[in-house]
C-alpha cells in the first residue's frame, strides 16, 4: 500500500523541482522552438552560470539568486555575441543542419573540459542561509531551498511572456518566429530581433543556473541530464509555446520525482528519455502545438 | 580490374603492410596505439555513413559503441562466447538499436533523431549502472587470455582484429557509396522532401542506414572490454568518443570514405601523443576547440581545402 503522505510530498517536491525545470528549459524554448536554433550548448552555458555563480557567492556570501539576475545580462551579451557568429558561419550558409549542430555540440564540449580544467572535477555547492530551513503545510514540507528558486523562476517567465506580449521587441520576436520575410515588411530586422532573442535565451540559462546551484550542487557534468530533461520538456511542450512549456516542465517534474520515489533516484534520468521517445514517437508536435515535424 | 576490386585489393595490402611494420617493431604499445586509431578510424566511418552520406547527425556514438562492449561483456560472462561471436553479436545489437532509435524518430525532422540519439547514451548509461550482473557503476573485468590462435600475443590479436574491423568498415561504406543505397542517401542530403516526391523509399534507406552505421559502432565496441581489461559505464559511455567520431569525420571531410580516414588516424594519431604529454581534458578542449574551427571556417573539411587549392592551382 502506497503512503498518501510519502506520495503527496513527491508531487508537491516535484512541481517544485518542475518550476526549475521550466526555467531551464525556457531559453531552449525561445531558441529552439521559436529562433529555430538548436542550442544543445544550453544546459552546459547553465551549468557554466551555476559555476561561475559559486565561485562569486561560496567566498562572499552574497546570495546566488541575486548574482544570477547580475550575471544574466553578461551571458546576454555573450550569447548575443554568439548568434552573430553562428548566423554569419552556419545560418547563412544553409549549413545549420550538419555543421550547426556540430559547433553547438563542440561548444558544450569546450565548456565542460574549461569547467573540469578551471575548478577541477568536483561538486561544488554555495551555502545559503535559508538552505536547511523549511515551511510546512500540514504533513507536506517546502523547503525552501526548492522554494525560492522556484518562485524566482516563476517571476521571470511571468516577466519574459509579459515581455513577449506587450512589447515591440518582444512581438517581434513572436513574430520572427512565425514569419521571417513578413517582419521584413514591417521595418524589423530579423536578424537583430533573433540577435536580442538569443542574448535573452542565453541570459535565462544564467537564471536557470542561478536557481539550480540553490537547488543541488554542481558539477562540471551537470548538464548531461539536463539535455535529456530539457529536450523533452521543450518537445513535449509543443516547440515555442512558452506557457506550454511551463506546464510541461511541472508535469515531467512530478514524474521524476514520483518515479525517484517509488523506484529510487538511481532511475529518474531514464525518465527524461522514455518521456521523450514516447513523445517523439506518439505526438511529436507536442501537447500545445502545431505539427512541426 | 575493376573499381571496387581495386580498392578491396588495396586495402587488404595496407592492412598486410600494417601487420609486417607493426611486427617489426614489436612493441606491446605500438599494438595498443594502433589498436586506438583503427578503432576511431571504424568509428568515424561509420558515423559518416549517416551524417556525410544521408546528412543525419547522430550524437549517440558512445551509446552504439558502449552497447557493442556491454554485449561482450554480458555473453563473456553469461555464455563465456569467442570474442569472434561477441563482435558479431555486438554488430546484431547495436544494429538493432539504431534500428528502433531510427524507426521512432526519423520520419521527423532530422534534428529530433540527433536530439533522441543524444539522451540514449545517457539512458543506457542509467541502465547499465541500475544493473549488477553487468557490472553496475563499479564497472566489469574481462580476463585476457595469453595468446590467440597463430597470434602469440593477445595485444597483436586485438590489433588484427580492429585492423580487419576497421578495413571492412571503409569496404562497407565504399561499397556503400556506389550502390543504390547510396545515390538514394545522397538525394536525401541534398533535398528528402524532393526525393520522396520522386519516389526514393527515405525512410527505408535511412533505416537501413542508421541500422549499419549502428552496428558497426557496436562492433567498434566489442573488444574493447578486452583490450581494457576492466570497463565502467563511465568510461564505455563518455562523451569522448562521440565528439572524437565527428570531429574527426567534419575534419576530415564527409563527402566519402577518404574524409573519415585522413580525420581519425590524422586527429588519433596527435591524441595519442597529446595524452602522453598533456591531460586527457586538455587533450578534449583541444578536439572541440579544433571542431569549431573546422566548421565555421572549412566546412568541407581536409578534402575540401586540398579540392580547392588544387581547383585555384589549375586556374592560375
Amino acid at each position: 500500500m502506497l503512503d498518501p503522505v510519502l506520495i503527496a510530498n513527491a508531487v508537491v517536491s516535484g512541481l517544485l523541482l518542475g518550476c526549475l525545470y521550466a526555467i531551464a528549459s525556457m531559453g531552449l524554448a525561445v531558441s529552439f522552438g521559436m529562433l529555430d536554433v538548436v542550442n544543445i550548448a544550453h544546459p552546459a552555458m547553465m551549468v557554466l552560470a551555476s559555476c561561475v555563480i559559486a565561485a562569486l557567492c561560496a567566498p562572499t556570501g552574497f546570495d546566488p539568486l541575486l548574482a544570477a539576475l547580475l550575471i544574466a545580462p553578461v551571458f546576454g551579451l555573450l550569447g548575443a555575441g554568439l548568434y552573430r557568429l553562428y548566423h554569419l558561419y552556419f545560418e547563412r550558409r544553409g549549413d545549420e543542419a550538419m555543421q550547426g549542430l556540430a559547433f553547438f555540440f563542440g561548444l558544450m564540449i569546450v565548456i565542460e573540459v574549461s569547467l573540469v580544467l578551471v575548478y577541477g572535477a568536483d561538486q561544488r555547492w554555495v551555502e545559503t542561509g535559508y538552505g536547511g530551513l523549511s515551511l510546512g503545510l500540514g504533513p507536506v514540507g517546502l523547503p525552501l531551498r526548492m522554494l525560492l528558486p522556484a518562485l524566482m523562476s516563476l517571476a521571470c517567465i511571468a516577466a519574459l511572456l509579459l515581455w513577449l506580449r506587450r512589447s515591440f521587441t518582444g512581438r517581434a520576436v513572436a513574430a520572427v518566429a512565425q514569419d521571417r520575410d513578413a517582419l521584413r515588411f514591417l521595418g524589423a530586422d530579423p536578424i537583430r530581433i533573433k540577435t536580442v532573442a538569443f542574448g535573452l535565451s542565453v541570459a535565462l540559462a544564467a537564471i536557470a543556473g542561478g536557481c539550480l546551484i540553490v537547488v543541488q550542487p554542481v558539477d562540471a557534468h551537470s548538464g548531461h541530464v539536463f539535455i535529456g530533461r530539457v529536450l523533452a520538456v521543450v518537445i513535449l511542450a509543443g516547440l515555442g509555446s512558452l506557457p506550454g512549456t511551463l506546464v510541461a516542465a511541472l508535469v515531467f517534474g512530478v514524474i521524476e520525482n514520483v518515479t525517484a520515489t517509488l523506484f529510487g533516484p538511481a532511475w529518474s534520468p531514464a525518465v527524461a528519455f522514455s518521456l521523450l521517445l514516447a513523445v517523439l514517437a506518439l505526438r511529436p508536435q507536442g501537447m500545445f502545438g502545431r505539427a512541426h515535424a | 580490374m575493376s573499381r571496387p576490386l581495386r580498392l578491396n585489393v588495396g586495402l587488404a595490402a595496407a592492412g598486410v603492410a600494417l601487420i609486417l611494420i607493426l611486427r617489426l617493431i614489436d612493441n606491446d604499445y605500438a599494438w595498443y596505439t594502433g589498436y586506438v586509431i583503427l578503432q576511431y578510424v571504424l568509428l568515424a566511418v561509420a558515423w559518416n555513413i549517416l551524417a556525410g552520406y544521408s546528412g543525419y547527425v547522430n550524437f549517440g556514438t558512445a551509446a552504439f559503441f558502449a552497447a557493442g562492449a556491454y554485449t561482450t561483456i554480458l555473453l563473456t560472462k553469461a555464455l563465456n562466447l569467442d570474442l569472434l561471436v561477441c563482435v558479431l553479436a555486438a554488430g546484431l545489437v547495436s544494429g538493432a538499436l539504431g534500428l528502433g532509435m531510427g524507426w521512432l524518430t526519423l520520419r521527423l525532422r532530422g534534428v529530433y533523431f540527433s536530439i533522441a540519439t543524444l539522451s540514449l547514451a545517457v539512458v543506457l548509461q542509467t541502465l547499465v549502472v541500475n544493473w549488477p550482473y553487468a557490472g553496475g557503476s563499479s564497472g566489469a573485468y574481462t580476463m585476457r587470455p595469453q595468446g590467440y590462435a597463430v597470434f602469440g600475443n593477445y595485444s597483436e590479436f586485438l590489433f588484427v582484429l580492429m585492423l580487419v574491423l576497421a578495413l571492412g568498415g571503409i569496404a562497407v561504406a565504399a561499397g556503400i557509396e556506389r550502390s543504390r543505397l547510396g545515390l538514394g542517401l545522397a538525394t536525401i542530403r541534398d533535398d528528402e522532401r524532393a526525393a520522396a516526391a520522386a519516389g526514393v523509399p527515405t525512410l527505408r534507406l535511412k533505416l537501413i542506414a542508421t541500422a549499419i552505421s549502428g552496428g558497426m559502432m557496436g562492433m567498434a565496441g566489442a573488444p574493447l572490454p578486452y583490450y581494457a581489461s576492466y570497463l565502467n559505464p563511465e568510461a564505455a559511455f563518455s562523451l569522448t568518443h562521440t565528439i572524437n567520431a565527428m570531429a574527426m569525420t567534419l575534419i576530415g571531410g564527409t563527402q566519402g570514405w577518404v574524409g573519415p580516414v585522413i580525420g581519425a588516424t590524422l586527429l588519433s594519431t596527435l591524441q595519442q601523443g597529446a595524452t602522453v604529454t598533456i591531460s586527457s581534458a586538455g587533450n578534449l578542449l583541444i578536439v572541440g576547440g579544433v571542431l569549431i574551427l573546422f566548421v565555421m571556417l572549412a566546412p568541407k573539411g581536409i578534402l575540401g581545402l586540398i579540392r580547392a587549392w588544387r581547383g585555384r592551382g589549375d586556374t592560375a
